[in-house]
């Protein structure tokens, strides 16, 4: 890997499928290794490895790590006088681990211009709703009060997530966070914010009704 | 033998000391060396580095987890981070540890500081005992306790410019007597042979080597004929020196500042069994319990780690297992 590429960090660990396949889609290894996905002896383990497979930037899956290796990285950046942006995607249930408040105390700190974190606020957990579960709000007040510069979005808007991640390259001496609020199973019917999908892989039926729906409604919508 | 054995009582620097001096001058050689405290800095010897090097010390706050992962990212983009602790501070951060460090195989130094019994009257809560057991059931992961000075210089030195790969290494609050000389040479995954006898062979780790020498010494005044090998390295773990110092030994003893679990006692039970030895083996150091407050000198009498008590215990373990019909 290049040194100075830019960095993403898949701290919600557990959203490597959709890594994988934007990676492959990206050239970095061929479509039909996808199909090993988190079969025995596959690089594409079911949660990031960066040992077995170092087009990874860090193995994650453990909650709550992402962010503060994500730090680390801003900061050698920094040492090294390097240009590049490290971007982190967090869940929203996993902000609840107490080493995601750790470093959202550090990275202010650190004046890391050079980190944008993003929370995917699907607001599902794998126990229920995330307000049910462990509530979250007021958000964007959290990150606000800890000295983030902070942005909140319609994240199935790509206007706006091309907008934020530039706007986020305008506040100097704040790492930047953007609040994406986003539906699980956003544009297919029968998965729409439907907490018992979480983590469910569909049928093949469910799987070409799905596809078909979406196709409908983003290429022909 | 070694050929390094140099015994100084009247020299004595705690191995914290050894290596925060040692940092600063690596931190001179070597630019890619960056270092993390968690508001222990005074403690752990690393302000030496801070004040040196300020742009490359990162004070991260009382938040080890955040420097774990922090650190992580460093070494990840090509630095050596050296993050210091208390042990039990930061090999309590276990889950953190395990995964942006050591699955991730990158080229962190753990420093885990004030090691067992010997932080002293700070008492349990601040008592490392169970940090080697948690580091050593990480594959790949290095763990290393200098038994002096000289051995710790040596084995920074060492971390700083040649090692890959996360390391774990134990170091004591309490002042060591240095048993080297200045031209010591570290070797990695290599016991290091300080006396050699017949009959029993006891083998020590960082802060009560020098004790384990001295109790050895005593030994020899009840005819007793004794090894004495320094393990700084516990994983991994030598296992040829151990199955021929069983073999040509006729009794064992671990002594160690750390839960007999999972410790040195642990590892080299575990290459006995596995090589079918049946040499006794006595396993000293804290029987599974936990510490409390008192001097570092009061606690290793209390609980078996001073010279008189290693000696008490191994002159024991050997007439009992020598008596006729067993």
């Amino acid at each position: 890997m290049w040194e100075d590429r830019d960095r993403f960090v898949l701290s919600k660990g557990h959203g490597c499928p959709i890594l994988y396949a934007a990676m492959a889609k990206s050239g970095y290894f061929p479509e039909e290794e996808i199909y090993t996905l988190r079969k025995i002896n596959s690089r594409l383990q079911g949660h990031p490895d960066h040992v077995r497979f170092p087009f990874i930037e860090t193995s994650s899956g453990s909650l709550g790590q992402g962010l503060s290796v994500a730090q680390g990285m801003a900061i050698a950046a920094k040492l090294n006088h390097k240009k590049y942006k490290i971007y982190c995607l967090l869940g929203d249930g996993e902000i609840q681990e107490g080493q995601i408040w750790e470093t959202a105390m550090s990275a202010p700190k650190f004046q890391l211009d050079n980190l944008v974190a993003i929370i995917d606020a699907n607001q599902g957990q794998i126990d229920g709703h995330t307000r049910d579960v462990m509530d979250l709000a007021p958000l964007k007040k959290k990150w606000e009060a800890f000295n983030w510069d902070v942005q909140e979005i319609n994240g199935h808007e790509f206007h706006e997530i091309l907008t934020a991640l530039d706007k986020a390259q305008l506040e100097r001496k704040k790492p930047h966070m953007i609040i994406a609020n986003t539906v699980k199973g956003k544009g297919v019917s029968f998965m729409e914010d439907n907490i018992e999908w979480h983590g469910v892989a569909p049928t093949p039926e469910q799987r070409d009704k799905a596809i078909k729906e979406l196709n409908d409604k983003v290429l022909k919508g | 033998m070694t050929k390094y054995l140099k015994v100084n009582p009247s020299v004595q620097k705690a191995s914290r000391t050894a290596f925060g001096e040692t940092l600063v001058h690596m931190g001179e050689k070597h630019p890619e060396i960056v270092v993390l405290d968690a508001d222990l800095s005074v403690s752990t010897k690393s302000a030496g580095f801070a004040k040196k090097f300020p742009d490359r010390f990162f004070h991260m706050g009382i938040a080890e987890a955040n420097m774990i992962g922090t650190a992580a990212g460093l070494a990840l983009s090509g630095k050596t981070p050296f993050l210091c602790s208390f042990g039990c501070f930061v090999a309590g951060r276990f889950e953190t540890i395990r995964i942006s460090i050591a699955y991730n195989q990158v080229n962190a130094r753990i420093m885990g500081t004030h090691a067992g019994l010997g932080i002293g009257e700070d008492g349990y809560t601040q008592m490392a005992l169970e940090d080697i057991a948690l580091m050593r059931s990480l594959p790949g992961m290095g763990v290393l306790q200098p038994g002096d000075p000289v051995e710790t210089r040596k084995m920074i030195e060492y971390l700083s410019s040649h090692h890959k790969g996360p390391v774990y290494v134990r170091l004591t609050r309490q002042n060591l007597v240095s048993l080297f000389s200045e031209d010591y040479e570290f070797e990695y995954g290599k016991g290091v042979v300080l006396k050699e006898g017949k009959d029993i062979a006891l083998l020590a780790t960082g802060g009560v080597v020098y004790n384990s020498y001295v109790a050895s010494q005593t030994l020899e005044k009840e005819g007793i004929s004794s090894t004495v090998i320094n393990i700084h390295t516990l994983k991994p773990i030598e296992e040829e020196l151990i199955v021929h110092t069983a073999k040509s030994h006729k009794r064992l003893v671990t002594v160690e500042d750390h839960n007999i679990i999972g410790g040195l006692g642990s590892a080299v039970s575990e290459v006995l069994a596995e090589n079918g030895i049946g040499t006794p083996l006595l396993r000293i150091g804290v029987e599974d319990i936990y510490g409390e407050s008192g001097t570092a000198e009061n606690l290793y009498e209390k609980y078996g780690l001073s010279i008189n008590k290693i000696y008490e215990k191994t002159l024991q373990f050997f007439q009992e297992s020598n008596r006729p019909g067993r």
